[in-house]
């Protein structure tokens, strides 16, 4: 794998909307690159027969029925937003997108 | 000089790419409890899970589940043994989690197709849709842009969501390119939806109602030199919200990029927004960069694994192909295309059929849903099959085929039954409708008219039938409209030796 360059780190940073000085760009971009050292090690034991994983549990079909149970009022849902209107959540202005 | 639709696709070779985005109907949110109802007060159906509220974990709905299964088998698609949820992440308040839970490089269904039939120059012809994959989802919240004088979002001061839609779950429908349509890609785009939509409403998966945004369809448009056997670039047309804007938003842009490329323009991949008035397109977002929406499995929920004894259960379940079924209905009805199309329209094909298997005779059971019922469901502004049930229009038409009521009484019983006085027994009752088929009571009635104008009957015992006429309306007038009027002739006549 390339190494992570500053500019990798720049755009996760962007795209996590994540704020960082010149600074911490160049240190991220080495502790990234060793965090993924550590976890390459796993490459070294997967072998072609061993199937990638997604999950520790070697579950599937976990399903629920399709019943409707309460949900939370109006309030209990706006409680913990930052700003409300006409029973909504507000959002500042969203630009340049649609 | 600019090219019309036709000077357009005489120069250039449209291909389309379709995806549909069909809202299930089930009772509960995909991956939470919370109820789905259309049109509840905002922010009354959420809950931890699809607020994605910190520490709150998704569960499966097995019936989302079941459903997609269903769509992909009635399109002709393998089920997957094995897929995925996967986590596509974005920052947009639509979601409140900034990711939604979607499916990837492993959806349920893949290689399906749909053959689609329209009209053209030369005769009915089919086109065969390949559907690339048919996939779960989550639909988003709703956003009400506020401020700036549009109502849309540039120039809008701030924004406010609705989550009760977040969380419903979603399957979206892909196709693969679709070449060779030539000019007929509207027409195949429309025909296609149309298809897909009576599918999804046979199985019962769906509300199908693309004004309310359960069905929605996004179309994928580009355009090469007829014989080049290149492809263009394409765009893609959203807000595309009923059958017809499926048809004019890609003749109207079809016609855009055939008059773009004939100025030396490029076409620019884009997302456009088709405008309901104009029947023109406008550009959306423009894409600065390509989208990274980090995909990776979703690690709060487990594979899918539906094993072959579940799928082979649900595939005895599919219901006949609507196209199939209606061929079939038509030739055994016997009736022409025309008739067979007012039916469709009118949506009557399935309580028509219901009603004639409940005993209705067929010719009346059609006669009396498209006329009288569809009359007054027209005068109340609402559907014809919300005004009475199947099951009281074959009790009616059985009574109208045993000489119990005659059409004129019938309706009446109707009437009554759809002002909510009953059922039709009950209407018949209350407001005396029956038809007077007593021979003594005809009698009397007949036997007055006679005294009233002697010299028609001795007419008619002379020979003249014609005369009849008279002395059976003034029998039908005298019991109110509730003879029969053949049996009338019948007694009449017999009583004056002409029977």
């Amino acid at each position: 794998m390339a190494a992570i360059s500053r500019d990798d780190v720049a755009h996760l940073a962007k795209l996590a909307r994540v704020e960082m000085t010149p600074d911490e760009l160049d240190h991220m971009a080495v502790e990234l690159e060793q965090i993924l050292g550590a976890v390459k090690r796993v490459q070294e034991v997967a072998t072609a027969d061993i199937s990638p994983t997604s999950h520790p549990l070697s579950m599937s079909n976990v399903f629920r029925d399709d019943v409707v149970k309460p949900s939370l009022t109006n309030e209990e849902a706006l409680s913990g937003a930052p700003a409300k209107a006409e029973d909504r959540f507000k959002v500042p202005q969203i630009l340049g997108e649609e | 000089m600019t090219l019309d639709y036709k000077g357009a696709t005489e120069k250039y070779e449209p291909t389309l790419g379709l995806e549909v985005h069909v809202e299930l109907n089930t009772n509960s949110k995909m991956f939470c409890s919370c109820a789905t109802e259309f049109g509840a007060s905002p922010n009354t159906q959420t809950c931890p899970v699809c607020l994605g509220l910190p520490g709150a974990l998704p569960v499966v709905n097995g019936k989302a589940i079941e459903s997609t299964i269903l769509i992909g088998l009635a399109l002709n698609c393998s089920i997957a043994p094995y897929s995925r949820f996967a986590r596509k992440n974005y920052f947009y308040p639509d979601m409140p989690k900034n990711f939604q839970t979607s499916q990837y490089d492993e959806p349920i269904c893949v290689d399906g197709y749909l053959d689609v039939e329209i009209e053209t120059e030369d005769g009915p012809k089919t086109f065969r849709v390949d559907i690339e994959r048919v996939h779960m989802e989550e639909d988003t919240g709703k956003s009400l842009h506020v401020g700036g004088a549009t109502g849309r979002i540039h120039g809008a001061e701030y924004s406010l969501l609705d989550y009760n839609r977040a969380g419903i779950p979603l399957v979206e429908i892909v196709t693969r390119i679709i070449p060779g349509t030539g000019k007929y890609a509207p027409q195949v785009a429309r025909a296609y939806v149309t298809q897909l939509r009576d599918i999804l409403r046979s199985l019962g998966v769906s509300d199908v109602k693309m004004e309310q945004g359960s069905l929605r369809c996004d179309a994928n448009v580009s355009l090469a030199p007829i014989g080049s056997g290149l492809l263009g670039t394409r765009s893609e047309t959203k807000n595309v919200n009923s059958l017809r804007s499926v048809e004019r938003a890609l003749t109207g842009e079809i016609e855009r990029q055939a008059n773009r490329l004939e100025a030396g323009e490029r076409i620019i991949q884009e997302t456009r927004h088709f405008l309901e008035e104009s029947g023109l397109t406008r550009p959306g977002r423009s894409k600065e960069q390509a989208e990274d929406y980090r995909y990776f499995p979703e690690p709060d929920l487990v594979p899918v694994t539906p094993d072959a004894k579940w799928i082979e259960e649900l595939r005895a379940k599919l219901p006949e192909n609507p196209a199939d079924r209606r061929k079939r209905l038509q030739k055994e009805w016997n009736v022409p295309d025309s008739e067979m199309t007012s039916l469709i329209n009118a949506e009557l094909v399935d309580v028509v059929e219901e009603t004639i298997k409940l005993g209705a005779e067929p010719t009346r059971a059609r006669t009396w849903w498209l006329g009288e019922i569809s009359r007054l469901a027209n005068e109340k502004e609402v559907a014809p099959t919300s005004l009475i049930t199947t099951t009281f229009v074959a009790e009616i038409i059985a009574l109208i085929s045993s000489g119990d009521l005659t059409d004129k009484l019938a309706r009446q019983v109707v009437e009554g039954v759809v002002n909510g006085e009953g059922s039709p027994a009950e209407v018949i009752e209350k407001r005396g409708l029956k038809v007077v088929s007593d021979d003594s009571a005809l009698m009397v009635a007949i036997e007055a008219a006679i005294a009233a104008q002697p010299d028609t009957a001795e007419r008619i015992r002379g020979g003249n039938i014609p005369a009849a006429g008279a002395l059976i309306g003034a029998v039908m007038k005298a019991t109110g409209g509730q003879a029969d009027a053949a049996k009338v002739r019948e007694l009449l006549l017999r009583h004056l030796g002409q029977g």
